[in-house]
């Protein structure tokens, strides 16, 4: 019974953390992912990439940890906490509860938290300003659309996903102002995320009660909609990362979200000692948010589109258009 | 005429819906018939899903993925019959491992093949069952209410939908009419009687199970290479369950449980259709209203309106022999 136990612990002890952190450095970064892991070509692939840069252009190795659960989180926190990591990086408001009770216990490790924010003296916040980003692909879809009906597909109902909603709708509005809203949300749980069949579905609704162009939000349920979008010969919108390429002449742009700036800052940082807690905003002025362009949609968008985007952007910075935005977009939920 | 679109819509929508709910839901009708309970349904369908698009995806022909899929769910459906038909366990247990089982291995085995974080690459139109546009769908088009019937609502549905409703009839067939379908039900209801009339209860248990495995198979692969295009994690998003719900709601029959799959779509149809849309009174209905309609629904009509249940008598319990 006794050699069961150890056995099984021997066993567990597998599958947690790898415990051999690097200990020539002196300097010591970790990235923890959010689950859906590495490479998912989305916000956790971007946050790799960050890490990345940041190791060719130092030459610092990084430690890495891609969770399966969220039960995960707090034990990789502690992990890397306890074995001396300087920077630890979480990725993803799904670490907001667990990093808080880690980061009061080890009040001599930095951490960064993206997404979320948590005001202790060793933990730096990085959120993004989504509503001023999807105010300039609102913009693009004011100026696309044919029909004078837009659409936007949100993944669960929260505060953060309300905020691109927003500025999406405020963008729309800012190029014309006759345009039809039709809203969807896939659902209320964080199974929303991940129902790219449902997300279809309403995409499908959208585009045959005459929307011409659907902005998703949603992750990976956006898939469906981009999906649904060439199935119905209509326009989509990606969100986080470049997924223009997804059904290339069928989504008009997408809604960025620099998570690869935000990891890559915050590791030059504490690398260099400028690191500093605290909350910090990622806006169009930091290059935080932005719209993609590429050679899949460059025959989609003008010139003359561009000069008006590059407009708002100018104003947006200097503050002549505020983009409206909603309460408690990076609570813990 | 913009109710009469909405109203067109909204079926167009629920056809699709249902079918993988429907191919669920005789699955499971078939294992229960036979006194095996299968909670798994949600789990097989994930893996079909899975199996099938890895399979679409490296042929690049989704017959490839179908087949594939089938047989992930069929292997499934052999490993809950060798738990609970061989070695008489627990059923529920059996069915929640597998559940569980499939929802960590698939993304991870995705993750191991693809490096698409836990996803499988999105398929092309050539290696999905597109939509078909049946004869004369062009041409009737423009006749009034029957036309666009025709052509909006029944034509354009991929080859899996229709296969979802033509399983209907079939299953009712081989339960009713063929002497199979006989022994089937009987081994669900007294497996002694059939035992006793010297036909094997353990095989006539395990072809049940083969044939809730296929019909398994086909739904999941329906969710990955018709209706989506790809694999993503926990994409079956509780239609497992949902289709073992329709299956006690339509009492075990093949055509009850096939209107009651066809509520539940219609519900979730119409609820991504009330969002945001603002009644007389009320005013706009929240999301969350409309999203937890399909739950109260399912809750409203299993304590009220369905009457008396009357499950397979054998259903959950392992048959032994020398009781």
């Amino acid at each position: 019974m006794k050699y069961l136990f150890v056995r099984m612990l021997a066993l567990m002890a597998l599958f947690v953390v790898p415990a051999s952190l690097a200990s020539g450095q002196n300097f010591r970064p970790v990235l923890l992912y959010d689950i859906g892991g590495k490479f998912d070509k989305s916000f956790n692939e971007a946050a790799f990439r960050g890490a990345e840069r940041f190791a060719q252009e130092t030459g610092i190795d990084f430690r890495d940890f891609e969770p399966n659960s969220e039960t995960q989180y707090e034990q990789a926190l502690k992990r890397f906490a306890r074995r001396g990591a300087d920077l630890v990086v979480a990725v993803g408001v799904g670490y907001s509860v667990a990093l808080r009770n880690v980061a009061e216990r080890y009040p001599d490790v930095k951490f960064t938290v993206i997404d979320a924010v948590i005001d202790l003296p060793n933990v730096q916040s990085i959120t993004f300003k989504e509503n001023e980003g999807s105010f300039l692909v609102g913009m693009i879809a004011g100026m696309a659309t044919q029909s004078g009906k837009v659409g936007f597909i949100g993944g669960m109902d929260i505060p953060l996903i309300r905020r691109f909603q927003v500025g999406y709708a405020q963008g729309v509005r800012h190029v014309r102002g006759d345009v039809e809203f039709i809203d969807n949300y896939v659902g209320t749980t964080p199974s929303a995320w991940n129902d790219p069949i449902k997300a279809a579905e309403m995409a499908k609704s959208q585009y045959a009660r005459g929307v011409d162009i659907i902005f998703s939000a949603a992750g990976p349920s956006g898939l469906g909609v981009i999906n649904a979008a060439k199935d119905s010969g209509a326009l989509a919108i990606g969100v986080d990362s470049n997924q223009n390429h997804v059904q290339p002449g069928f989504v008009l742009t997408s809604m960025l979200k620099r998570v690869d700036l935000a990891v890559e800052r915050a590791m030059q940082q504490a690398q260099s000692g400028t690191w500093q807690a605290g909350h910090y905003v990622l806006g169009l002025p930091e290059g935080g948010v932005d719209y993609a362009m590429d050679e899949h949609n460059a025959a989609l968008i003008s010139d003359e589109m561009r000069q008006k985007l590059e407009d708002a952007r100018a104003k947006i910075i200097s503050g002549e258009i505020v983009v409206a935005d909603v309460d408690g977009g990076n609570e813990g939920h | 005429m913009e109710f009469l679109t909405d109203i067109l819509l909204l079926s167009d929508s629920t056809l699709r819906i249902a079918a993988p709910l429907i191919l669920a839901a005789l699955a499971g009708l078939c294992a229960e018939r036979a006194g095996i309970v299968d909670i798994g349904l949600e789990g097989k369908m994930l893996a079909a899903a899975f199996g099938a698009a890895s399979a679409a995806s490296i042929t690049g022909s989704p017959w490839a993925g179908l087949v594939s899929g089938i047989l992930v769910s069929v292997l499934l459906a052999l490993l809950h019959g060798y738990v609970s038909i061989s070695q008489r366990g627990n059923q529920i247990v059996s069915g929640m491992a597998i559940n569980i089982m499939v929802a960590g291995l698939a993304p991870t085995l995705a993750n191991a093949w693809f490096s698409r974080g836990g996803q499988t690459p999105l398929l092309p139109n050539e290696a999905r069952f597109t939509e078909i546009t049946l004869p004369f769908a062009d041409l009737v088009a423009d006749v009034p209410l029957l036309g666009a019937v025709y052509s909006d609502l029944l034509s354009g549905h991929s080859l899996l939908t229709y296969a979802a409703f033509a399983a209907v009839p079939l299953v009712a067939w081989m339960l009713y009419k063929t002497r199979f379908g006989l022994r089937l039900r009987a081994v669900g209801e007294n497996p002694e009687a059939v035992d006793t009339a010297g036909i094997s209860v353990t095989l006539l248990r395990y072809q049940a199970m083969i044939i809730a495995g296929v019909l398994c198979g086909v739904s999941g692969s329906a969710l990955s290479t018709a209706l989506g295009a790809g694999f993503i994690r926990d994409m079956s998003a509780g239609k497992g369950f949902l289709a073992l719900a329709a299956m006690i709601f339509g009492k075990w029959k093949p055509v009850p449980t096939l209107l009651a799959c066809l509520l539940f779509a219609f519900v979730d149809a119409l609820q991504g259709r009330l969002q945001g849309v603002s009644l007389p009174l009320i005013g706009e209905i929240p999301v969350q209203f409309t999203i937890m309609l399909p739950y109260v629904l399912t809750v409203i009509i299993l304590a009220g309106f369905v009457g008396k249940m009357e499950a397979p008598k054998a259903s959950g319990i392992p048959y032994e022999k020398d009781r």
